[in-house]
């Protein structure tokens, strides 16, 4: 597991001084993959470089299973970098180098002998499932097939926490995808500690167990992701889930709003709706999806000509939180602006 | 007429006259470009890594380095060799033939080639550095497989270009009697008019480089694996007659 206490980074002196880094908190489990997601500038990248610690915090500390990796010395680092993988944004793979060579690399830093190191990236190549590659150069594979191996070279001195510096970023949806299943199942089989550094709203719906969002240097809103998402008041939950434009409802309608909540929502609930409440109910616009298990999503339905308290009570009943967006007479003095 | 002709070397004289001397830029050169090899990649590597965002980064010692192999960049080689005979005296004990010619030259040389391995390594991404520290590599460790190993093909391509610089150098070190294909050019062709001798020279120099440049080609596409793979597609074509797939395992 992963601990960042109070970390702080500034650049800069004087005037020019900089604060990208505020004293931030986050701690990652084992078996864990946690997001940090947020806009360009807002210190994303310097996290993942304080983590992976090719840049020294200001202050405040990261510590990995229970040692402080932060305040050492040049070569103690070298030395603490070994238990944190990196995985980066461009697979930086060695281009002179097959790919065998470029997993061989970290091994080859520490001194382990040829025969043993061969033996390791054998069982690496296995592990991401480009066994058949080994010979081939970088430029000879694909985008999704460099990055498998670069996660190959994270894991090859067998650290427990991994780090994803915007690592499917610039991959096409499938490789995407590729990327994101490799990773959980290394979650799961090896027991990592994740932390997931993307822009990518909709990777982090595909990989994270747990979301934080970065601003200004600041960890704004963060949890685990079924309950940001769960929550029809969490900003987080809608930028991970973001509405898109729905259908027009007729005139005589009420329009909602509705998320689904934590307790299971039937699958029926609109049918359910209509007979509960004797009128007609319309779907206009919905995102609805299974994550690990549990239903979440928003839909966006018209209710006719109902008191809007049956409404709202009925569909809490449903087990979804609903907001009323567009009563009648807004609706009708809109018609007459 | 007959008489000027009378004081040219016959022509068959001419191969006996300018092998020994091809032999003599030969060493000349080879002595040269192994003393810059041997120093200008260790002094390319530091001052790359002296610079903004290197390794030791430190803007003094930047600075003092760039300045200096600037002034050696910066004489005209001729200027150099009259200028640093003293320098080449105290070190060699003399100031006349190939030994002479071998400081000015090496001189001239590092600081060609410093500049060269610089700009090679500039044109590695940064990123691979990254790489290999978050990887736990060391200072010399990331040097050597993230810079120099990476930017093996453009520093061929730079060294083959020096190359052929310092045959140019040993050309003009002839003029101090450093022996070689210069020294028989400007001793029998400029100074004696004797045009079947320069002629000689002239193809004799021309050779040399072209064989240098089309060596270095070679060795440049051999350690780029993408090039490699065209090289030996090519030859397969020629073998066989018939053109093989080459990219029918990428996927």
């Amino acid at each position: 597991m992963i601990q960042i206490e109070q970390l702080t980074k500034v650049f800069g002196h004087g005037d020019a001084r900089s604060l990208v880094l505020d004293r931030l908190d986050l701690s990652i489990e084992a078996g864990e993959i946690y997001a940090v997601v947020g806009p360009s500038g807002a210190g994303k990248t310097t996290l993942a470089q304080c983590v992976s610690l090719l840049e020294r915090p200001t202050s405040g500390s990261v510590v990995v299973n229970g040692d402080t990796l932060s305040q050492l010395t040049e070569k103690q680092l070298r030395i603490a970098r070994r238990r944190i993988g990196t995985i980066f944004q461009s697979d930086g793979l060695f281009g002179r180098r097959t790919a065998e060579s470029n997993v061989a690399l970290p091994l080859e830093y520490l001194g382990v002998t040829p025969t043993e190191s061969r033996k390791r990236v054998a069982e690496l190549l296995d592990r991401v499932g480009l066994a058949d590659k080994a010979k081939h150069y970088p430029h000879q594979l694909s985008g999704g097939q460099r990055q498998r191996i670069g996660i190959a070279r994270a894991l090859a001195l067998r650290p427990t926490v991994l780090l994803s510096d915007e690592a499917t970023s610039g991959l096409d949806p499938q490789a995407t995808n590729s990327i994101v299943e490799l990773l959980k199942e290394l979650r799961d089989d090896l027991d990592l500690a994740i932390l997931f550094i993307t822009h990518e709203m909709d990777t982090v719906l595909q990989v994270a167990d747990c979301v934080a969002r970065l601003d200004h240097g600041h960890i704004v809103e963060s949890g685990r992701l079924i309950d940001l998402l769960s929550d029809p008041a969490s900003d987080l939950g809608r930028a991970l889930q973001p509405r898109r434009r729905h259908q027009d409802a007729s005139a005589a309608a009420s329009l909602w709003h509705v998320t689904y909540g934590e307790t299971p929502v039937p699958a029926d609930w609109l049918t359910r709706l209509a007979g509960e409440l004797g009128t007609d109910v319309s779907l206009l616009g919905a995102s609805i999806e299974n994550l690990r298990g549990s239903t979440v999503g928003h839909a966006t339905i018209a209710v006719s000509t109902v008191d809007p308290d049956r409404i709202a009570a009925a569909l809490s009943g449903l087990g979804l939180h609903a907001r009323l967006e567009r009563d009648l007479p807004q609706r009708s003095l809109e018609d007459v602006a | 007429m007959t008489a000027q002709l009378s004081n040219n070397v016959p022509l068959g004289d001419i191969p006996a006259l300018l092998l020994p001397a091809l032999g003599d830029t030969l060493i000349m050169v080879g002595i040269v470009m192994a003393i810059v090899v041997l120093v200008g990649i260790p002094l390319g590597s530091l001052v790359h890594n002296l610079a903004p965002g290197g390794l030791f980064e430190n803007p003094v010692w930047h600075t003092a380095l760039s300045w200096i192999i600037s002034v050696g960049r910066s004489l005209p080689f001729l200027i150099l060799m009259a200028a640093i005979v003293p320098f080449t005296r105290f070190i060699t004990g003399t100031n006349i033939g190939i030994p002479a010619a071998v400081v000015p030259m090496s001189i001239a040389g590092i600081a060609f080639f410093t500049r060269i391995v610089e700009n090679s390594l500039r044109g590695i991404p940064v990123s691979l550095t990254r790489v290999a520290k978050a990887s736990g590599a060391s200072p010399l460790q990331i040097i050597r497989t993230a810079q120099l190993s990476e930017a093996v093909p453009s520093i061929i391509g730079g060294l083959t270009i020096n190359t052929i610089a310092m045959i140019e150098y040993s050309a003009i070190a002839g003029t101090i009697g450093a022996g070689g294909i210069g020294y028989v050019a400007v001793t029998y062709g400029y100074q004696r008019f004797d045009n079947g001798v320069m002629l000689a020279t002239i193809i004799v120099l021309v050779a040399l480089v072209a064989a240098v440049q089309l060596t270095g080609d070679r060795l440049v596409r051999l350690t780029t694996p993408q090039a490699r793979r065209t090289a030996l597609s090519t030859r397969t074509f020629l073998s066989r007659g018939t053109r093989t797939p080459t990219s029918g395992d990428r996927s």
